[in-house]
């Protein structure tokens, strides 16, 4: 790990965080896209070959994610006191739901019966929601609790199902026909509009400079490879353009990676923690309190950046 | 019904570190851990600059957000108010130390010393392997407050039962003792002065009162 060295008085400053690596992103990245896929896969109605892949991704992929969270943790072979010792957290709430996730989801991979694909859809959202809902309980991480973080990565969770799906459809030539485009135009335009909320609001609500940064940063790349572009290649399909398979497979490609890019930037680059302030300097020697103090956060009505 | 909170005046912090120093001393944290910590706050333009030192650790927040987020119930408010964390139960999710908005919170995952791998004789004497992959953070110097319940000695008043940082402070900055008492040391200081908590926006109802001046 690279070492740093902090002077006293940048220590009050907001920090990336660093105690969830790629290891605890990548059980958002591909938990959230195998909720999201579940769901995806129960509202789709695909025939049972196509099905029975895109469950299998699914599981994979939550399982994988978990997998990888489960080498973050520092005492993983303590795992099962999460159910051992019954909490109401939703990190708790997530271990339940993932259990049930893999009853439902294994029997519908097994039976491809349309209950069993809807129980494990309904179950993948609630997966997903879980998620959103772990990052939006941290109140150390502004860019995390903000309310809006909640619906955008749900949106996003279902985006990347979506894609998945498309990616699954293209390649097995399952039928896709104008719905499922409309379906997942209306799910890019969604995302890109939870976005701009989440992003404006964070702006307006305030967060850590250094977050705020970072977040601007992707602003644009997100949302032409994650919105724009996908948007057009299935316009284009609806349009009629030969060559549906490979556009098809663009746009999933396009509507996952976006996603997990945007996921990966929230958990780790733009993860700035709180920082410390003081809402009041102490008097003391010239008698006065000095203005109040909040460093790395942009001056607002009353505080200065220190 | 009891709440410990602590008091730290900022007129009178002169940021010796001493408290620092005392929780290291008294809680045997690895290098790079402190459970409490003295900043260096720098303000303002040339020529109207100050320099404030700000006392932190665990707030032992009255709702603390590090508790709502445990998945194992490892992290508890007790009724006197302290935040514990049952080292048994914790798996080192690190969830708590993203909840915490105050950065009191770390993870140590292998023993750390002072002089690489090989322990001096008082960091082997008190190593405590429980400690190594779970959250920790400041603890309010518990077992001093359990010391108290059993002897009815009274927290901020007798040494031997007061957190280590406040005893240490040579400056009488800080200050221990029972809010809900309105004739405790705490109480009556905050009687006669202005304060604020940190982050209080949050919702988080910190048990560290911050003093900056008179009423």
């Amino acid at each position: 790990m690279k070492k740093s060295v902090l002077r006293a008085s940048d220590l009050a400053f907001p920090k990336q965080q660093r105690n969830w690596d790629w290891r605890a992103a990548s059980n958002f990245i591909a938990g959230g896209a195998g909720g999201g896929l579940l769901l995806c896969v129960a509202l789709a109605g695909l025939d049972a070959f196509p099905a029975r892949v895109a469950i299998l991704l699914g599981l994979i992929l939550i399982g994988g994610g978990l997998t990888c969270v489960w080498f973050e943790i520092g005492r993983p072979w303590r795992a099962l006191n999460v159910y051992r010792h019954f909490a109401t957290s939703w990190m708790t709430r997530e271990a339940v739901v993932a259990l049930t996730v893999f009853a439902a989801g294994g029997l519908a991979l097994l039976t491809v019966q349309p209950l069993l694909v809807v129980l494990a859809g309904i179950f993948g959202l609630t997966f997903l929601y879980s998620q959103a809902r772990i990052l939006a309980a941290n109140k150390g991480i502004p860019a995390w609790r903000h309310p809006r973080s909640v619906s955008l990565m749900v949106a996003t969770g279902l985006t990347e199902g979506a894609g998945f799906l498309a990616c699954v459809a293209s390649l097995a030539s399952s039928a896709s026909g104008f719905w499922f485009m409309a379906g997942l135009i209306v799910l890019i335009l969604t995302r890109a509009f939870l976005w701009k909320a989440y992003l404006g609001a964070l702006v307006a609500d305030g967060a850590p400079e250094a977050a705020l940064t970072v977040l601007r940063g992707t602003d644009a790349r997100f949302v032409v490879f994650g919105h724009v572009l996908p948007a057009v290649a299935l316009a284009a399909l609806m349009a009629g353009i030969p060559g549906q398979a490979g556009l098809l497979l663009a746009a999933g490609i396009m509507m996952v990676a976006s996603g997990w890019f945007l996921k990966f930037t929230l958990v780790r680059r733009a993860a700035f923690t709180q920082g410390l302030a003081m809402p009041h300097m102490p008097v003391r020697g010239r008698g006065t309190a000095g203005p109040a103090v909040k460093p790395g956060w942009k001056a607002m009505s009353g505080v200065s950046s220190g | 019904m009891t709440r410990y909170v602590m008091s730290i005046d900022l007129r009178r912090c002169v940021g010796c570190q001493t408290c620092t120093a005392a929780c290291k001393g008294a809680n045997a944290t690895p290098p790079g851990i402190q459970w409490r910590r003295v900043l260096d706050i720098e303000s303002g333009e040339f020529p109207d600059v100050r320099r404030s030192f700000l006392p932190i650790a665990c707030m032992h927040c009255a709702n603390p957000p590090c508790e709502s987020v445990c998945p194992t119930r490892a992290t508890t408010k007790r009724a006197d108010g302290l935040v514990a964390i049952d080292y048994d139960l914790c798996i080192g999710c690190a969830n708590c130390v993203m909840a915490c908005p105050y950065d009191a919170r770390s993870i140590v995952h292998e023993p750390k010393y002072a002089y690489g791998d090989t322990p001096m004789a008082s960091e082997a004497k008190r190593f405590d392997p429980d400690r190594i992959g779970v959250s920790m953070k400041c603890t309010f110097c518990k077992d001093r407050i359990d010391l108290a319940a059993r002897t009815g000695q009274i927290p901020g008043v007798d040494h031997e039962v007061t957190p280590a940082c406040v005893n240490s402070c040579i400056s009488g900055a800080m200050q221990f003792g029972d809010i809900e008492d309105p004739d405790s040391s705490v109480s009556r200081l905050l009687g006669e002065t202005q304060h604020y908590r940190m982050h209080e926006e949050l919702g988080t109802e910190p048990g560290v009162y911050y003093i900056w001046d008179q009423s």
